[in-house]
């Protein structure tokens, strides 16, 4: 149960950080868009949930 | 539509509440006296069980998992409940949670204090623990989840998502980090070692700031926030774009704890960068706090809970600000290792999390009891005193460290240290003694609060089930205008997988890399295993939390060479289950110990520590003088070496214990040349062992490293 497993070549170890980066950028890309394109009534009828009760 | 009526719970949120209060002044107390004992040693009896090491992570396990999470559960099961229109899904499963939750702390109470600890900060306890801790987080999880799929609120507001991240996230961080090969019932191993363990602890250590001390109590700050302010938050868009922004950065920061360290510099960097960044989603959440009391501030002159609140989220920010700060790497060049951490520290822990639990009790009390707060004067003493005694604790630690890092840095002009170790010990001393008197004022504040809740309660009603009403929530038939974000939105489940895929790309890529990349961790071939005595030596070296106070990790700048010696070396740790390096250095740096006394020193140093240093801060460990080696565990200890890969010759075992004797004998005697007389079968043998062979793998020119030794 030796936890040492070494790679012994990088070739094609970037496409870890592509598909990292990518997943990053597409996920605040959505956030974003959701933030921004949800109307604001939305978000002030959900901000008041804490009031309501 | 029809009107269900139902009723929350009130009497587990005033179960947790209890607990809150009582644990507060726990672990404030053992702070306290952790304070103390630094410049009056003497004040830890003698006594193995209140002595610093020991005493130190009861306090730190206290604040954190008792008393921050303790309020943590009260303000989620409160909020939880009205935020879902519903009550808890299974009083049942509260009460497994409330019991099974104080049993651990009490657990750990005991096992700390009797010296049971894995030697990771924040993580020191125990397997069985271990185990305990991640049974009663899955009765949490079920239980909240199971509340928020029978709620009668289409929305999931902010608060809860930072609940649901905060579940999974510490769920995540104490199953990975907690991965460990028990020796015994209350003994175990790292299953990492070295720089591996170093990495993967303070991925941990600092999650657990951020998901356990930061993400519940901002959920916290955003219900409790606008109810006692009643308006609601100033941006709600804000508080979405702050909750992922936060979880997506936070889990990779860990790496700034090790900067200059013998971890790899690309996990360095990554940790750097992802601090800096941390700026915006925290200054995000900090000013939708404070602007929501925008045109509201007549009102925090009046009230105390918002008083501490915006105090709280003040300190948040300056916690929050100061932290990239910190994680600079030529800042953190002078901050770390000092006391500069600890004032870091001690203002998110006295002015966020502290501060914020006074405020949800002082709102909850007397919303509960359906009375008024007893005296609201009282509670603006309190806010006084705690304000002060923050201040009085913080501005001593900041000097402390800032004068202490600059004393280890300073050279004469002839390229001289300037100063030995104690003296920069000594000269820093009088601020320990403000910093203690700090805490004091803290902790009298906490306990006139505790006076006022308990008065507010003998004139108030406990309503143990609040009537409420809500319509249920109904299956919409068609969803014809339905964006996939607002599915999204409502959808608890998928917000936790979200939720974990966001924290688990921030772990994988950080951890992954040091695990698999051979050239990360060069092999020294002069490097090998401990002898088991060595190994018996570093268990009591972990026991006695000598890591508290002393690091074992030399960076590589002029002073720390020029006092300690050559520069650590990741490969020098891959033996190392648990890494030792510490975070604090109370007491000089350990990792080129070996070699540089004689073992008759050690033994009166351990005795008494002021015979051999003078004005030195250490407590005495008498009783490792009297402690028996127990000698009988060694076949377990060095089988689960092995399992761990430790090159351990095979059936090493069964005669580790002959090799064990021959070393002990020979420290005896030569201990015996010095006119000590001890048998060999005492715990300070093993622990001189230890000491001796620490480091030492790779001093190639013993002459050089003690020529240039400092300390």
């Amino acid at each position: 149960m030796k936890f040492i497993h070494y790679l012994e070549k990088t070739a094609g170890v970037d496409i870890f950080g592509i598909i990292s980066l990518s997943i990053f950028v597409l996920f605040f890309l959505a956030m974003l868009t959701w933030v921004f394109k949800t109307k604001k009534k939305t978000f002030s009828e959900i901000s008041r949930i804490p009031l309501d009760n | 539509m029809q009107l269900e009526k139902f009723h929350y719970d009130n009497k587990i949120v005033r179960a947790f509440g209890y607990a809150t209060v009582i644990f507060s002044v726990v672990g404030m107390l053992a702070g306290l006296w952790s304070a103390i004992q630094i410049y009056f040693p003497q004040s830890s009896l003698n006594f193995a069980p209140t002595t610093f090491g020991r005493l130190r992570p009861l306090h730190t396990n206290a604040i954190i998992f008792a008393f921050v999470g303790n309020a943590s559960f009260a303000g989620i099961y409160y909020s939880l409940q009205r935020l879902c229109k519903s009550r808890l899904y299974s009083d049942k499963l509260s009460w497994i949670h409330f019991w099974g939750w104080q049993l651990i702390i009490a657990a750990a109470a005991i096992t700390l204090l009797l010296g049971k600890t894995t030697g990771k900060e924040y993580a020191e306890l125990e397997w069985p623990i271990d185990i305990a801790i991640t049974l009663v987080w899955v009765v949490f999880g079920i239980n909240m989840f199971g509340t928020i799929i029978k709620r009668r609120e289409k929305h999931l507001y902010v608060a809860i998502w930072f609940y649901i991240a905060t579940w999974v996230t510490v769920a995540l961080l104490h199953i990975v980090n907690s991965i460990e090969i028990p020796v015994s019932f209350l003994k175990s191993y790292s299953w990492y070692a070295g720089v591996q363990d170093a990495l993967v602890q303070w991925w941990y250590g600092h999650n657990a700031v951020a998901f356990f001390l930061t993400t519940p109590v901002l959920g916290l700050m955003y219900y409790f926030l606008p109810k006692a302010a009643n308006r609601p938050v100033y941006s709600y868009r804000l508080s979405i774009i702050h909750f992922w922004a936060l979880i997506f950065l936070y889990i990779w920061a860990g790496p700034h704890h090790l900067l200059y360290t013998a971890l790899p510099d690309w996990a360095q960097s990554l940790g750097v960068v992802f601090s800096i960044m941390l700026i915006a989603p925290s200054w995000g959440g900090m000013l939708n706090g404070l602007f929501t009391l925008r045109g509201a501030w007549d009102k925090v002159r009046e009230e105390p809970v918002l008083k501490f609140m915006v105090v709280a989220i003040t300190c948040y920010g300056m916690a929050t600000f100061e932290g990239p700060m910190l994680s600079l790497k030529s800042v953190n060049a002078i901050s770390h290792f000092t006391d500069w951490t600890i004032a870091h520290v001690h203002i998110g822990g006295l002015g966020w999390n502290g501060f914020m639990a006074f405020a949800i009790l002082y709102y909850l009390v007397p919303k509960m009891w359906d009375t008024n707060l007893y005296s609201k004067k009282l509670a603006t003493n309190h806010f006084w005193l705690g304000t002060i005694g923050i201040i009085v604790y913080a501005v001593p630690m900041y000097w402390a460290g800032f004068e202490q890092s600059l004393m280890w840095k300073a050279f004469t002009p002839e390229g001289q240290l300037k100063f030995q170790f104690l003296e920069t010990v000594t000269s820093i001393k009088p601020l320990y003694v403000l910093r203690s008197i700090g805490g004091t004022i803290y902790l009298v504040g906490a306990l006139i609060m505790v006076y006022n809740l308990y008065k507010t309660i003998k004139q108030g009603r406990f309503i143990a089930n609040e009537e409420a009403e809500a319509a249920p929530l109904l299956k919409e038939a068609s969803r014809k205008k339905e964006y996939w974000h607002r599915i999204l939105e409502r959808k608890p489940v998928t917000m936790l997988v979200l939720s974990l895929i966001v924290v688990a790309i921030g772990g994988l890529i950080e951890l992954i890399p040091t695990f698999l990349v051979k050239s990360n961790i060069p092999t020294i071939a002069s490097v090998k295993p401990y002898t088991p005595l060595e190994l018996h030596g570093r268990d009591i070296y972990v026991r006695e939390g000598c890591y508290t106070c002393h690091s074992q990790m030399i960076r590589p700048f002029r002073d720390e060479v020029a006092r300690y010696g050559e520069y650590s070396k990741a490969g020098e740790f891959v033996y190392d289950h648990p890494f030792q390096w510490g975070s604090k250095r109370t007491g000089p740096d350990l990792a080129r110990e070996g070699g540089k006394y004689p073992d008759s020193w050690h033994y009166n140093h351990m005795y008494d520590p002021r015979s051999m240093s003078p004005g030195s801060i250490m407590p005495q460990y008498g009783w490792l003088l009297d402690n028996q080696l127990d000698t009988a565990s060694t076949p377990a200890k060095i089988r689960a070496m092995q399992t761990l890969g430790v090159p351990y010759p095979p059936g090493y075992d069964q005669i580790a214990n002959r090799d064990l004797m021959v070393q002990a004998d020979s420290i005896a005697s030569n201990l015996k040349k010095d006119k000590i007389e001890t048998p060999s079968s005492a715990e300070i043998i093993a622990l001189i062992a230890y000491l001796q062979r620490v480091g030492r793998d790779i001093k190639t020119d013993p002459k050089k490293t003690l020529a240039v030794n400092k300390n």
